[in-house]
């Protein structure tokens, strides 16, 4: 077995596959199809400080390759999380993130400010990319001032691993890459889904009940990755790539043009022993190379 | 209860009527028990534009030779797919998922009423009820009688009352004006099949105070709780379809009670 360690930040990954927010509810909804522990790590659903409903149905709609969600952060608020669904994620042998959300730079403060206190929550993956909600989200992230005030803000109230997750909805991500770095993030992860929609010729109407949504799955895969490359080359901190990861080679393509480590998303819906089957892949192809880490070949493309 | 994600094989695949097949796999590991109510997800291969599984009702189960039958309407490419399974054919299943519908008690009246693919989870509803000693009666509507599926494995666990939109066979118009659906005393109702038939159900059952239960078809992306895309609006908040339902009480639902008033 190859060495498959990585670093995000302080944070060392057994390995370099991680689940991705949104797509693994808190994890024990997969336990029958995967072991938990043998994952680099878990980003668990989209946590606000209040409980949210989410968007109306119909939220999803399969296109192309892919498909368009507008969940729109349904959870059930940080209290709620801490006393019902918190206990039992301290157990799993693995690192469980939360992906944080607010509305103004103050909730996601006090959010932060909550979550820093679990002791088995090692890092945050503060999300100001998602494109499902009126308020907040990639309101933050597409825009550079705004998206550094909030970094620079919860830097200062998080002392853990702070991990920022990049919307894809912009002209030069890497601008957000720069910013979250020079504020003091210790990753970045990219892409959240990018901004589409879909129309029903039949009825008429949008077939999301918010007209415009999230793609996500392999339709996006080679604008992650150019985004992910992009990336890595700008800044020093790692990079976690997403988008359209279906299996190991996916994967590999990620680490391979620069990430650190890779989540998938969409993927687990399908099958949801993609995770497993992907770290699996990853091993086999650095054993068959007698290559003997995960260092070996990320950021490969770059070095040539 | 736990889920498994499986490779079973196709034994049968017999058409019913124009759009409507029923297809037949059979598990080489054995079938865990499934609750009547419950569906899989299956994988749709060799079909490109179809790129999440397909959810479908348990039609049947037959433990003897590890069976589960599938009631499948050709609704698009997916299920256009599916109809052309061929025996012998390998199919990848995640099951069984959602909760399941609540079995009546000794002695009691039930219906069971659907119409169209919705016939799909009662007839084995019908034979996990008949397996507790008390008999369903079935009410299944179909729009004409050229619309009508084979229902004899139905007639087979209980008295089936028939009703045609235009009056071509059984009684004439929707499931709700079949009468013994109206003149006889129901302790519970079961309900599957298009909305606006489950709406017409829901209201004649709230109004004469009768235990309600639908099976709805909201659309879903993974079928197990993690993308949360299908849900229904109840009493309690925004519930999953996959994973609360998809059998719901009707007093639950909150369109069934905005539709009263
Ligand atoms: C829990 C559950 C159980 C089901 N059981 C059965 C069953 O036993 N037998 C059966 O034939 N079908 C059943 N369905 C419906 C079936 O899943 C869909 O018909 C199928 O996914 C359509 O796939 P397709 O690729 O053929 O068509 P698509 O091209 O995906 O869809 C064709 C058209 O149908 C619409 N559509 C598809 N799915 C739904 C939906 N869930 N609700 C509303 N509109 C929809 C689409 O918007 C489109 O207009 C069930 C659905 C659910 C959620
Ligand atoms: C149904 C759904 C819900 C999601 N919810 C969140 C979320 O709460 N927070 C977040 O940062 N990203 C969320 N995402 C985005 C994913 O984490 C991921 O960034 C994106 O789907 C791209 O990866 P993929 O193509 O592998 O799915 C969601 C995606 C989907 C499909
Ligand atoms: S279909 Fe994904 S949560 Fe129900």
């Amino acid at each position: 077995m190859a060495d498959l360690r990585t670093k995000i930040g302080s944070l060392e990954l057994r390995n370099p596959v991680m689940l991705a927010s949104g797509t693994c509810g808190y994890g024990a909804e997969l336990k029958d199809f995967i072991d938990l522990s043998k994952l680099g790590a878990i980003v668990v659903k989209g946590t606000t400080l209040e409980p949210r409903e989410g968007n109306p149905y119909p939220r999803m709609a399969e296109t192309a390759s892919g498909m368009l969600n507008a969940v729109g952060l349904q959870n059930k608020g940080i209290d709620y999380f801490e006393k019902h669904i918190y206990p039992s994620l301290a157990e799993y042998d693995t690192h469980v993130i939360v992906n944080v959300n607010g509305n103004t730079v103050e909730d996601y403060i006090r959010l932060a400010r909550r979550i820093e206190h679990l002791a088995a929550i090692p890092a945050i993956e503060l999300n100001i990319s998602c494109p499902n909600v009126k308020q907040g989200g990639m309101i933050f992230g597409t825009n550079p001032a705004s998206a550094r005030e909030v970094i620079a803000a919860v830097r200062n109230a998080y002392s853990k691993t702070l991990i920022v997750k990049l919307s894809p909805n912009v002209t030069d991500i890497t601008e957000f890459a720069r910013i979250s770095e020079e504020e003091g993030a210790e990753a970045v992860s990219l892409v959240n889904t990018l901004l589409g929609m879909a129309v029903d010729p039949r009825t008429m109407k949008p077939k999301l009940s918010t007209v415009t949504g999230g793609l996500s799955g392999p339709a996006i895969k080679p604008v992650a990755l150019r985004m992910v490359w992009q990336t890595a080359r700008t800044v020093k901190i790692p990079v976690i790539g997403m988008g359209g990861i279906m299996n190991g080679n996916d994967a590999l393509e990620f680490i391979m043009a620069g990430a650190a480590a890779v989540q998938i998303g969409t993927a687990t819906f399908i099958e949801p022993r993609t995770a497993l089957t992907a770290i699996e892949s990853i091993d086999s192809f650095l054993s068959e190379r007698k290559l003997d880490s995960l260092a070996n070949i990320v950021g490969i493309i770059n070095r040539n | 209860m736990s889920k498994r994600i499986e490779d079973l094989t196709v034994t049968d695949n017999r058409r019913l009527a124009e759009g409507f097949f029923v297809v037949k796999v059979s598990s080489s590991a054995g079938l865990p028990e499934i609750l009547p109510g419950q569906f899989i997800q299956i994988l749709v291969t060799e079909s490109p534009s179809t790129f999440l599984r397909r959810p479908l009702s348990v039609h049947d189960v037959d433990y003897g030779s590890n069976t589960i039958s599938l009631l499948i309407q050709v609704a698009g490419a997916g299920t256009e797919r599916l109809s052309r399974l061929g025996k012998g054919e390998t199919v990848n299943l995640i099951y069984p998922l959602g909760n399941a519908f609540t079995m009546p008690a000794g002695g009691e009246k039930v219906l069971l009423a659907g119409g169209g693919c919705g016939m799909a989870p009662l007839l084995y509803l019908g034979r996990k009820i008949r397996d507790l000693g008390v008999e369903p009666q079935f009410a299944l509507g179909f729009r004409n009688r050229s619309r009508i599926l084979e229902h004899e494995q139905f007639r087979d666990l209980g008295t089936v009352h028939l009703a045609t939109e235009d009056g071509s066979e059984g009684h004439q118009g929707f499931v709700t004006d079949i009468p013994a659906f109206r003149e006889s005393h129901w302790d519970k109702v079961y309900c599957c099949g298009p909305e606006p038939m489950m709406k017409a159900v829901a209201r004649l059952c709230l109004e004469r105070d009768i235990f309600c239960e639908v099976s709805l078809e909201n659309l879903m992306a993974c079928g197990m709780g993690i993308c949360l895309c299908c849900i229904v609006p109840t009493n309690t908040g925004n519930l999953c379809s996959c994973t609360d339902g998809p059998v719901f009480n009707i007093r639950n639902l909150k369109w069934q009670i905005s539709e009263q008033k």
